[in-house]
């Protein structure tokens, strides 16, 4: 299909994160992963549960269904019935994420946000990761404080991990799993436009190349009148992803 | 029964220096502000602050009240990087206790419920062990025999926290859409001062609000504080959304600039300088 942007590649891309994963709550974290999420929902995912952002359950029209404040709403994450996709400011290759500081923790260079939920969340939940630009800065060897807890680590306590599982890293470039050697992170499919050399080139590691690498699959005619008139008819994915 | 209401400068009054202090709210919503105003205007310091950090830590990070901080994160939601408190951080002004949000919340279960830890499946492969190198592990002693994290109990010397309305007993009715943790601060704090937007009489809290508004309990209550607008700048919903003009003000404006501006004075000041301000 032609004219399909970056943006609604990515869209698409996030929207699979949630297939086959009944009914459960998404949490996407971002504006692109929010509207995978509820083009998932609007077509092969329809038992999602969704919030307002706040504390309510709501329907695609924003009908309430459910009261979910934080508390609740980290019940809901140890019980396992939530597929969350964080943001990352940096990630390593066993999908080790940071979004505490940047530096030495004891006196950081960057302070960001903090460990937030992501310790929570690794253990319980199925997390995935958006990272709306994909470098080398995000794209690290070694992150500085491990925040979503990777697959090295998660094999080092296995009854405590295990719930952990990190179903896929979607970029601006690709979308990635885990399915490299000793679970390190592969290419899983380019979008459209992109080529393998644009994503090594941009990864601060060496990441798995299968011989084949697939192109993100395209999003059909529904799903493309979906995001552009229905779920994003302000064209803000666009800001979030150019091209 | 006792009359509880006093003044926020009279609650920080029965704050000592060295204290635990618990905040209630999340990032900036329904943050406790006046209270806090009124204890960046008393001499009380060092500090170990318990909260979900919002702009209560940004604040009493640089004014340099803190000795330690015990968080998840600091945010001002809207504005996703609190700046005053990155820069405390980044000067390394103080300790950090960073745990995960949930293990947050079983260490307050875990003080409310007089207990010296809850278990938590949380922490464990993460560097919150690393960088907190006093947390425990518990093995469960059932067949399973699985690792958790021991979260000790976060007992609280004192809480702030804000709610629509009270009544004079310390009885506290949140309207907005989320409890937040308010309740369970006050239950793990030794004395508790809840700031509210209106003192009713009891029989005003059920007659437009269902008795499970009735988040905190007079029990649990040391103080009841009258603060009109005292979230602001943070949200307190139903009254009133986050008053995100000035949040960008404070976002923006250098600390000693912006406290010699808009705390300076007492609360009645800090309203006519928003004012002004806007």
């Amino acid at each position: 299909m032609s004219g399909v942007t970056r943006a609604e590649y990515c869209v698409v891309a996030c929207a699979e994160a949630w297939r086959d994963g009944g009914e459960i709550l998404a949490s996407p974290m971002g504006l692109i992963p929010s509207l995978g999420a509820r083009l998932a929902k609007r077509t092969f995912a329809p038992d999602l549960l969704l919030t307002d952002g706040e504390a309510l359950l709501v329907g695609l029209d924003g009908t309430p269904e459910g009261w979910l404040p934080y508390r609740q709403h980290l019940t809901l994450v140890t019980s396992g019935r939530r597929h969350v996709m964080m943001g990352a400011s940096q990630i390593d290759r066993y999908g080790n994420q940071n979004i505490s500081c940047i530096g030495d923790w004891a006196q950081p260079k960057r302070q960001l946000l903090g460990v937030r939920g992501a310790p929570v969340n690794t253990l319980n939940n199925p997390t995935s990761y958006w990272v709306p630009r994909h470098s080398r800065r995000v794209f690290v060897e070694k992150v500085d404080m491990v925040c979503g807890v990777g697959y090295d680590r998660a094999a080092e306590h296995p009854g405590t991990a295990r719930f952990h599982r990190i179903p896929c890293v979607v970029s601006d470039l690709g979308v990635f799993d885990f399915a490299g050697p000793d679970r390190t992170m592969r290419l899983a499919s380019l979008h459209p436009g992109v080529t393998v050399g644009q994503v090594e080139e941009a990864t601060g590691f060496d990441l798995a190349v299968p011989d084949e690498v697939p192109y993100t699959r395209e999003p059909t005619a529904e799903e493309l009148r979906l995001i552009r008139e229905v779920i994003d008819p302000a064209g803000a994915r666009g800001r979030e992803v150019q091209g | 029964m006792s009359d509880k209401t006093m003044t926020a400068e009279e609650a920080v009054g029965r704050l000592e220096s060295g204290m635990t202090l618990g905040i209630g709210g999340w990032g900036s919503r329904r943050k406790p502000m006046a209270l806090v105003r009124a204890l960046l205007r008393s001499e009380i310091t060092d500090l170990t602050v318990v909260s979900y950090g919002g702009p209560d830590v940004g604040m009493l990070a640089a004014a340099g009240r803190i000795r330690k901080l015990v968080a998840a994160f600091a945010t001002l939601d809207s504005i996703p990087l609190e700046p005053h408190y990155r820069a405390a951080r980044e000067a390394g002004a103080f300790e950090l206790t960073e745990v995960d949000e949930a293990m947050f919340m079983w260490g307050l279960h875990a003080a409310a419920n007089r207990l010296p830890f809850l278990p938590v499946r949380a922490g464990i492969g993460s560097d919150v062990m690393r960088v907190n190198p006093g947390l425990r592990t518990v093995t469960s002693p059932y067949e399973d025999g699985e690792t958790f994290v021991a979260m000790p109990a976060l007992r609280l010397d004192a809480a702030f926290v804000h709610v629509n309305r009270a009544d004079r007993l310390g009885n506290g009715q949140y309207l907005g859409p989320d409890p937040y943790f308010d309740d369970l601060f006050c239950e793990a704090a030794d004395t508790a001062y809840v700031s509210c937007e209106r003192v009713v009489d009891t029989a005003e809290l059920t007659k437009e609000a269902p008795p499970q508004s009735l988040l905190i309990k007079r029990h649990v209550v040391t103080g009841v504080v009258e603060a009109p607008n005292g979230a602001h700048f943070t949200s307190c919903a139903p009254d009133y959304d986050r008053d995100e003009a000035f949040q960008k003000v404070y976002a923006t404006t250098p600390w000693p600039e912006f406290a010699a501006r808009y705390l300076g004075g007492d609360e009645q000041a800090y309203r006519s300088a928003v004012r002004e301000g806007a």
